[in-house]
């Protein structure tokens, strides 16, 4: 019953879509205030029967309902409640709801926040985001239909793949989902742009904070999926340029690149063509991610089972909403100059080589993920693209974008001079020459490139507390420094911790790259063996049992400084999806962690032990989740949420008076 | 020239959306064998079976177009596949044998048990005649011509489809070739 | 016991991430077994989703990695022992692209968005800032005085 309640629904949900995409659009044109109203009231009824379809599905999900072909397929009497709940978004058709609910819960935004937007921009970003919705609830319905019923109905079902049975996976897919489709906010504010042939401090004012929600998400979301990665699968990798990390890395890429762009705009008035261009980017790359997983056309560990069926609908989707926007975007973008001007050494200039080095890296990793299937389509020859590229082309434009990092918030807006922001950065420029210098000295020219990576990192953080200490007056006689650091908006705190949090993520990266060892061993009970300034004692190796899961554990006892503690490790079967995990154990340290792996061995009554010292691993996250709360914090600062002052109608006497 | 940069995005895309929609008609996981129009590697290995002297080597691969078939004991879709080739060893069709990363009596054992298909096996337990051939899982066949080239790698199992409407027409043909 | 020994003793030589090696394939030579590491990141596992042979469990994986290490201590050069598996496997085993002709548009793609994308954004740069310096008014004495006093006391007086 409950499953037919949200197929229902979801139909429903499509037809508003339907509305919603034509309706205000036509409202628009005609200046018809009541179509433009029907706009907003679809767009919100929309939002309600997809949180009812939704709601649906999980409710099938945690009450078991093997019914439900999806439920049959991703669950188990044995799976624990959290993950059957969080099941609803393991599978292809699932997500795709997940999606298709946060797209039309930030449809509904629009429809109530915004409406102290002008009439016809709201509608026709309504319009371009109900055509979305439309589109990807008809995938749904069409293609992947979450509510199918399977006859028989099985005893049981076939559990979650284990490796999803997680806290972090459990997060993961949303936290990156209202990264991705938070973007398509910003894509229906471009192409009602275009299609208005206007942009103005308002437009760019009402963007930013849901380009900011959308860019923190997907920050935390990556993060996650990158930690999650780290101690789920074994050995201790965080990145692996495999091509569904890749397809989120390129929305936030350009994402980074939109915000930035955003925000001259709605200072300046400047970078117009740009920021609309960046915006239909974002979510194209977002929607080009979501094909990429869903279509089969690469391989890769994360893929939801693949259907090239499915892929091609997505496709002619993609072709049809980043098409139109960009044949809009050439032929309205070039009359919609500003005057705004600034010189080559600005912030706006500044921002305009940040959105170039952002372009390039992403065109890399662009292509890098996707020339094999060109290559393929051209001529049936298969080659790699791995890890070994991206070292030698991403890293090397990320060094000069990390220095400008560094200079672009000392800029000023519209004109500046060279000398005058080295002299405002002279004592990060100088702490940045000792730790290189330093750097080098100690390790020499072996590790000549983690030295300066960290000499890198170390920049991003100075000239962040440059910037707060100028802002404080630091030094400067006459100021008053407890007033102004108590009167510093949250705006200005925003930027500096984001900035100095990639500082700390580029310190976690060096180190990781630079320093990590490693060591393997065939090990038994009783066994000590001495690693990264540890003594590791193999106390038992024996079996275990949990809710769902047989175990081989290892347990060790590891001293470092005489201080004992345990540590554990262990290799799990999962009977019903027959498939295994290795579980590691990880110690977290001020430098660094140990981390300990097991394995079978040939040698009966031993384990094959891998241990590793990851040096500062986890600045890499800490790095990431520092941004990300730059981003809150900016999006705290109440003067970029007050949009724009409300219309209020004015009391007939005030009016008599004044007259 | 301005307007030439406002337009770049749009054409770059089309370019791209094509390449995509190409691309989805392709399978990324197939990889063609590097060994297709050259000849197969030099090997000679001894028997699975007990008794069987000859084995399976190169020079047993002249004459007329062969199969070459690698299986294993552990092989799943094998055992799927073992009726297959007992029909085609039936008609006529000569199959030759590499059992792949096996132990011989393993195999021996296997082969007693379904049936023998071929005409010569080899046994590979190390798998390196394998890795020569490059080999990335069993079932494998090779199709060879009558001068030891090989012309054709079919991977996984040979279905009534794949036999009608690809290894037997490339049989037919290269029979006629010698 | 010898052999557990010796394992540990090679491991301990080795100072890079282990991932998929196990103790018994290591070589005895540090410097050997090193570029057979090197080599194994470089190769890709044709059984596995986006793994190189050196991280993957898979068997062909540790075949392929005993066959680096046979082909190192036969006396190859690096050079020689990718081109060894290349032969077999094609291409599609480099987890960094070969560079020619095909793939002369991925290994250029950062310098394709920076030289054209940098060569538009400078003379961009120029016509604006040519326009922005001709408009800069300096500042009035009472305009200076106020400035003062807000950069002092973060208030406008």
């Amino acid at each position: 019953m409950i499953a037919e309640i949200g197929q229902l629904a979801l139909i429903l949900a499509f037809m508003l879509g339907l509305v919603q995409s034509v309706a205000p659009l036509l409202g628009a044109h005609r200046g018809d205030s009541v179509l433009m109203s029907l706009g907003r009231s679809s767009a919100l009824l929309q939002m309600v029967f997809v949180a009812l379809a939704f709601a649906a599905l999980a409710t099938a999900y945690v009450t078991m309902d093997f019914s439900v072909e999806l439920v049959a397929k991703h669950s188990h009497t044995t799976q624990p409640l959290p993950y059957r709940f969080s099941a609803s978004w393991g599978s292809h058709e699932g997500s795709m709801l997940l999606w298709v609910l946060i797209l039309a819960l930030h449809g509904g935004a629009i429809a109530f926040f915004g409406r102290s937007l002008r009439e016809t921009l709201q509608a026709r970003v309504l319009a371009v985001q109900g055509m979305l919705s439309a589109a990807f609830i008809g995938f749904s319905l069409f293609t992947s239909n979450p509510f199918s019923r399977l006859s028989p109905v099985p005893l049981d079902g076939t559990e979650l793949n284990p490796l999803l049975q997680d806290p972090g996976l459990v997060m993961h897919p949303p936290l990156l989902y209202l990264g991705y489709v938070g973007f398509s906010v910003a894509f229906s504010f471009a192409v009602a742009a275009l299609i208005e042939g206007r942009v103005d401090a308002a437009w760019a004012r009402w963007v930013r904070p849901w380009v900011l929600s959308a860019w923190i998400s997907l920050t935390i979301g990556i993060a996650l999926g990158s930690w999650w990665a780290y101690y789920e699968l074994g050995w201790g990798g965080w990145w692996f340029w495999d091509p569904v990390e890749n397809a989120s890395l390129m929305p936030w890429l350009v994402g980074t690149a939109l915000l930035h762009s955003a925000m001259v705009l709605e200072k300046r008035g400047a970078l117009i063509s740009w920021t609309i261009l960046l915006a239909i980017l974002t979510f194209s790359l977002s929607m080009i991610g979501t094909f990429l997983v869903r279509s089969g056309v690469l391989t890769s560990v994360h893929a939801f089972a693949v259907d090239p069926e499915r892929g091609f609908y997505i496709l002619v989707f993609i072709l049809i909403a980043t098409g139109a926007a960009l044949a809009l975007y050439a032929w309205r973008a070039p009359a919609m100059r500003s005057g705004a001007l600034f010189s080559p050494i600005s912030r706006e200039a500044g921002i305009t080589l940040n959105n170039l080095f952002l372009l390039a890296a992403t065109a890399t990793v662009f292509l890098g993920t996707f020339y094999p299937v060109f290559i393929d389509v051209l001529n049936g020859e298969k080659i790699s693209v791995g890890p070994p590229y991206y070292a030698i082309t991403f890293i090397p434009l990320f060094v000069p974008l990390l220095v400008l990092v560094g200079f672009g918030p000392m800029l000023t807006w519209k004109r500046d001079t060279a000398r005058a922001v080295l002299r405002r950065l002279r004592w990060p420029i100088a702490v940045t020459a000792v730790v290189a210098g330093a750097g080098l000295l100690v390790f020499g020219l072996a590790k000549v490139g983690a030295a300066l990576a960290i000499a890198l990192g170390v920049w991003l953080i100075a000239a962040a507390f440059m910037l707060l200490a100028r802002r404080w007056g630091l030094g400067r006689k006459g100021a008053e420094t407890g007033r102004l650091i108590r009167t510093t908006p949250l705006a200005f705190w925003a930027v500096a911790v984001a900035h100095a949090g990639l500082g700390v993520g580029t310190i976690g990266v060096a180190a990781m790259s630079a320093w990590t060892d490693s060591e393997v061993a065939t090990m038994v009970p009783g066994q000590t063996i001495e690693f990264a300034g540890h003594r590791i004692t193999m106390d038992a190796l024996g079996p275990a049992t949990g809710p769902n899961y047989q175990a081989e554990q290892a347990r060790f006892r590891v001293e470092e400084r005489g201080q004992p503690f345990l540590m554990v490790s262990e290799k799990r079967f999962y009977p019903s999806s027959q498939t295994q995990t290795t579980e590691a154990g990880i110690r977290r340290e001020v430098m660094g962690n140990l981390y300990i792996s097991v394995g079978e061995s040939a040698t009966p009554g031993a384990a094959t032990v891998r241990l590793w010292w990851h040096p500062l691993v986890e600045w890499i996250w800490g790095g990431a989740m520092i941004m990300a709360f730059g981003g809150v914090l900016s999006l705290s600062d109440r003067r970029l949420r007050l949009a724009m002052p409300t219309r209020k109608p004015v009391p007939v006497e005030a009016a008599e008076v004044a007259g | 020239m301005r307007r030439l940069a406002f337009i770049l995005p749009v054409v770059l895309f089309l370019m791209v959306a094509a390449a995509l929609g190409l691309g989805l008609r392709r399978d990324p996981s197939i990889l063609p064998s590097m060994l297709i129009d050259r000849s197969i590697p030099t090997f000679d290995l001894p028997g699975v079976v007990p008794g069987d002297t000859l084995g399976l080597a190169s020079s047993d691969f002249t004459g007329k177009p062969v199969l070459l078939n690698v299986f294993a004991s552990w092989c799943v879709a094998c055992v799927i596949e073992h009726p297959m080739l007992l029909r085609l060893q039936a008609q006529g069709v000569t199959i030759h044998g590499l059992d792949w990363k096996d132990e011989p009596a393993a195999g021996a054992e296997w082969l007693a048990q379904r049936g023998n298909p071929y005409t010569l096996i080899g046994s590979d337990p190390r798998g390196r005649t394998g890795i020569d051939f490059g080999v990335t899982g069993a079932p494998e066949t090779f199709v060879i011509d009558g001068s030891g080239r090989v012309r054709y790698r079919h991977v996984g199992p040979i279905t009534p489809e794949v036999w009608a409407e690809t290894l037997q027409p490339m049989l037919a043909r290269l029979e006629t070739e010698t | 016991m010898r052999r557990f020994v010796l394992g540990l003793f090679c491991a301990l030589l080795i100072a890079g991430p282990a991932a998929a090696v196990l103790p018994e394939e290591q070589l005895t030579d540090p410097v050997l077994e090193a570029r057979a590491r090197e080599i194994s990141r470089e190769l890709r596992c044709v059984v596995c989703q986006n793994q190189s042979i050196d991280d993957s469990d898979a068997p062909l994986a540790a075949d392929l990695r005993t066959i680096v290490r046979e082909r190192l201590s036969a006396g190859d050069t690096n050079e020689e022992v990718m081109a060894y598996i290349v032969a077999r496997y094609g291409s599609f085993v480099l987890l960094k692209p070969p560079l020619d002709m095909q793939t002369i548009l991925l290994w250029c793609a950062p310098l394709l968005v920076l030289i054209p994308g940098g060569l538009v954004v400078a003379l961009y740069l120029r016509r604006r800032g040519q326009v922005a310096a001709a408009e800069s008014i300096p500042l009035t004495d009472e305009e200076r005085r106020t400035l003062a006093a807000i950069l002092k006391t973060g208030d406008a007086p």
